[in-house]
């Protein structure tokens, strides 16, 4: 199994009355709820408890890319990433992903993930997301019927960009470049590549066809979930991939850790109400752009979003969420049990920890973060031994990894360069 | 109105047709149009229509290979030719005014007479034109309608809005139509037109409801200063689908073009 420690970093300070108050939380939330003088605690902490979660066992930290959002504070993954990279040493960088269709051009990716590549000695997983529609759509101005088409260019040209020793031209439909030819090259030939998807068989055939991981970054939970992963895995076995390795896939879940159940909400159900009744309070407008979806996409999906509210909103309680398995939470062996349900159920090799929720400062994130990693990861470990040695979709660093420090003592200098003094 | 089918370079093209007088091309605005709409049927009193659909647009085959304005404008006119017609009157609503605009900026030589019904196109900063693509179906009766409470009657054919049925198909068909239409219209519906239209020749007359509530009637007065003679004919109590709220006055001012 490969966990990730993976954070959204939701802004904290949202007020209590912001659904009421607020149409969304993401595109046009209001900017005079960021505070700047604020933030800089609250990126400086995000970014010490990832780290910390770097020592702990996990196989990876993670990032993600999200524009103009309450709970995704991160519109740049690479820049964090980079911090990252220095502060930490065995631990894989999973950069889940860059929204490869947003980036003029897109052999931008190419490099700063070849930078983090180098940088952090081969311990780059990328993520190559079509990216949300209120991302790609709403904030990043993208017309909605062309954004897979650019994407798929973008992904094209970025491999072929790691890929090819020598300069090439390339005359794409929304690229032209004549001289492609990026310095640095990623240690990784190439980085593992996982691809967050939401459901569409392009992209199952997409990920089957590349050898490249699925995931699904949903916050609904496993129970949920089962439906999309088996038709996943229905289509790996309908298009003959050579295997049915678990870690052709990914999935992301909301875990908190206490010593009891009891305690588990006690400690973290206001941070989980936090999350699921405020972050995730985005305007139906902007959840679908026409021409981003596919017809049959809709045609299953639920309309409730759609029509006016009318008593208002109600509340996701801490029972709904966690008997839904929107959250798994508990004791250690109430939490290893249901992720046991979790992993053979989806049958995924990857899984994305959210163990920092909403709000949850930091003390009680260690606090979960620690009991998972100590009580409940070693059991869960050795879910699929048949596939122990699947290193595909994993990456491979360099044996020999550089330490930050490694300048001599200032004192030694002059002798080391053969000065007098 | 006839429903029928004709072959284009890239994909066959459904089309309405009805009506005897003068050949008329209707290009319809990014709601569609159906073979029963009441302005199709008022122009057809005076004028031999062509109504075409874009691609995407009703029961009308997809066609990916039209990317950006000029795939469409073009298209358009390819839709003209092989209708076998020889400088018909344009007229086009909103999206449909914009695309007849561009076609007769790209070949003013084509096109001597010119409606255009509240055209999009250009982008005042100090107006922005409300972005429909992030409308909930029960917001849009407020922009689209003068009166909104019959207006949203007309949109579901009395309907209730949140009715489900009703809610998924036209959530699915949006998702053709508008897909297609954000092509053009997406996230700005301005592809540059104000710098081309100082090339059209053709007789232009303009028509905007005063209440328009989408383009605000200030975009009527900076389409008549771009286009060289545009004659203005404002509609009271005529909000932007004014073609289904006032179809007889509508049809009244496009008859100014003969």
């Amino acid at each position: 199994m490969k966990f990730t420690w993976f954070n959204l970093m939701p802004w904290p300070y949202l007020p209590d009355d912001f659904r009421e108050k607020h149409r969304s939380v993401w595109v046009d939330i209001d900017s005079r709820l960021f505070d700047p003088a604020k933030s800089h605690e609250v990126y400086n902490s995000y970014m010490d408890m990832l780290e910390y979660a770097g020592t702990l066992g996990f196989d990876g930290i993670g990032v993600n890319e999200h524009h103009q959002n309450g709970y995704g504070i991160m519109p740049s993954p690479n820049i964090i990433a980079a911090g990252l990279a220095r502060r930490t040493s065995d631990v894989g960088l999973v950069v889940l992903g860059n929204s490869i269709a947003l980036y003029n051009p897109p052999v931008r990716v190419a490099e700063e993930f070849a930078m983090l590549d180098c940088i952090s000695g081969g311990r780059l997983v990328a993520g190559f997301p079509v990216g949300t529609s209120m991302d790609t759509n709403y904030c990043y101005g993208q017309i909605p019927a062309l954004t897979r088409e650019k994407y798929q260019e973008a992904h094209d040209l970025i491999r072929r960009a790691w890929a090819d020793p020598d300069p090439f031209a390339w005359n794409g439909r929304y690229n032209k470049l004549r001289h492609v030819n990026i310095w640095p090259r990623p240690i990784q030939d190439p980085p593992p590549i996982h691809i967050p998807g939401g459901g569409s068989v392009e992209t199952y055939d997409f990920c089957i066809d590349n050898t490249y991981s699925y995931s699904y970054l949903s916050f609904s939970g496993y129970i949920r979930a089962k439906a999309l992963l088996q038709g996943y895995w229905d289509r790996v076995a309908e298009r003959n991939a050579p295997d049915t390795s678990p870690y052709r896939a990914g999935f992301a879940q909301t875990i908190c850790v206490a010593e009891t159940d009891e305690e588990a909400e006690r400690l973290y159900s206001e941070h989980v109400s936090y999350f699921y009744n405020r972050c995730l309070h985005v305007y139906g407008g902007f959840a679908d752009a026409p021409g981003y979806r596919t017809i049959k996409t809709i045609q299953t999906g639920a309309l409730s979003q759609y029509a006016p509210p009318i008593d208002g909103y109600s509340s996701l309680t801490w029972k709904d969420l966690t008997e839904q398995g929107h959250v798994i939470a508990g004791s250690p062996e109430t939490v290893r049990q249901r992720m046991e349900e979790l992993i053979k159920g989806l049958h995924v090799g990857n899984i994305f920890c959210l163990l920092h929720v909403g709000n949850m400062p930091m003390d009680k994130c260690m606090y979960s973060t620690k009991l998972f990693a100590e009580k409940v990861m070693p059991h869960l470990r050795d879910m699929f031994p048949d596939y122990k040695d699947d290193n595909r979709f994993w990456c491979k660093p360099l044996k020999k990894q550089a330490k930050p420090g490694s300048l001599p003592a200032e004192r030694e200098v002059a002798a080391l360069v053969g000065g007098k003094d | 109105m006839e429903a029928k089918t004709i072959k284009t370079q890239h994909v066959p093209v459904r089309y309405f047709e009805g009506g005897k007088g003068a050949p008329l091309v209707y290009l319809h605005g990014a709601g569609g149009i159906t073979a029963d709409d009441p302005f199709l049927a008022k122009l057809a009193e005076r004028y031999h229509v062509f109504a075409p659909l874009l691609p995407g647009y009703g029961d009308s085959t997809e066609c990916g290979e039209l990317r950006e304005m000029l795939d469409i404008t073009l298209h358009t006119w390819d839709v003209v030719e092989a209708l076998g017609l020889k400088d018909p009157i344009l007229v086009g609503h909103s999206m449909g005014g914009m695309i007849a605009a561009e076609m007769a900026a790209v070949a003013p030589n084509d096109v001597s007479r010119l409606g255009l019904i509240c055209p999009a196109g250009l982008w005042l900063d100090d107006h922005p034109i409300p972005d429909i693509f992030a409308m909930l179906p029960y917001e849009l009766p407020a922009v689209l309608f003068h009166d909104v409470e019959a207006g949203t009657a007309l949109m579901t054919a009395g309907v209730r809005i949140d009715d489900p049925e009703w809610l998924k198909g036209f959530l699915v068909q949006n998702a053709r139509q508008l897909g297609m239409a954000g092509k053009i219209l997406f996230p700005i519906p301005d592809r540059g037109l104000s710098q081309r239209l100082y090339r059209v020749k053709a007789k232009t007359v303009l028509v905007w409801g005063d209440g328009d509530k989408l383009i605000a009637p200030a975009y009527a007065h900076a389409w008549k200063k771009a286009i060289n003679g545009a004659e203005l004919v404002s509609i009271p109590e005529a909000g932007h689908l004014m073609t289904l709220e006032k179809p007889d006055h509508v049809a009244k001012a496009i008859a100014k073009l003969g």
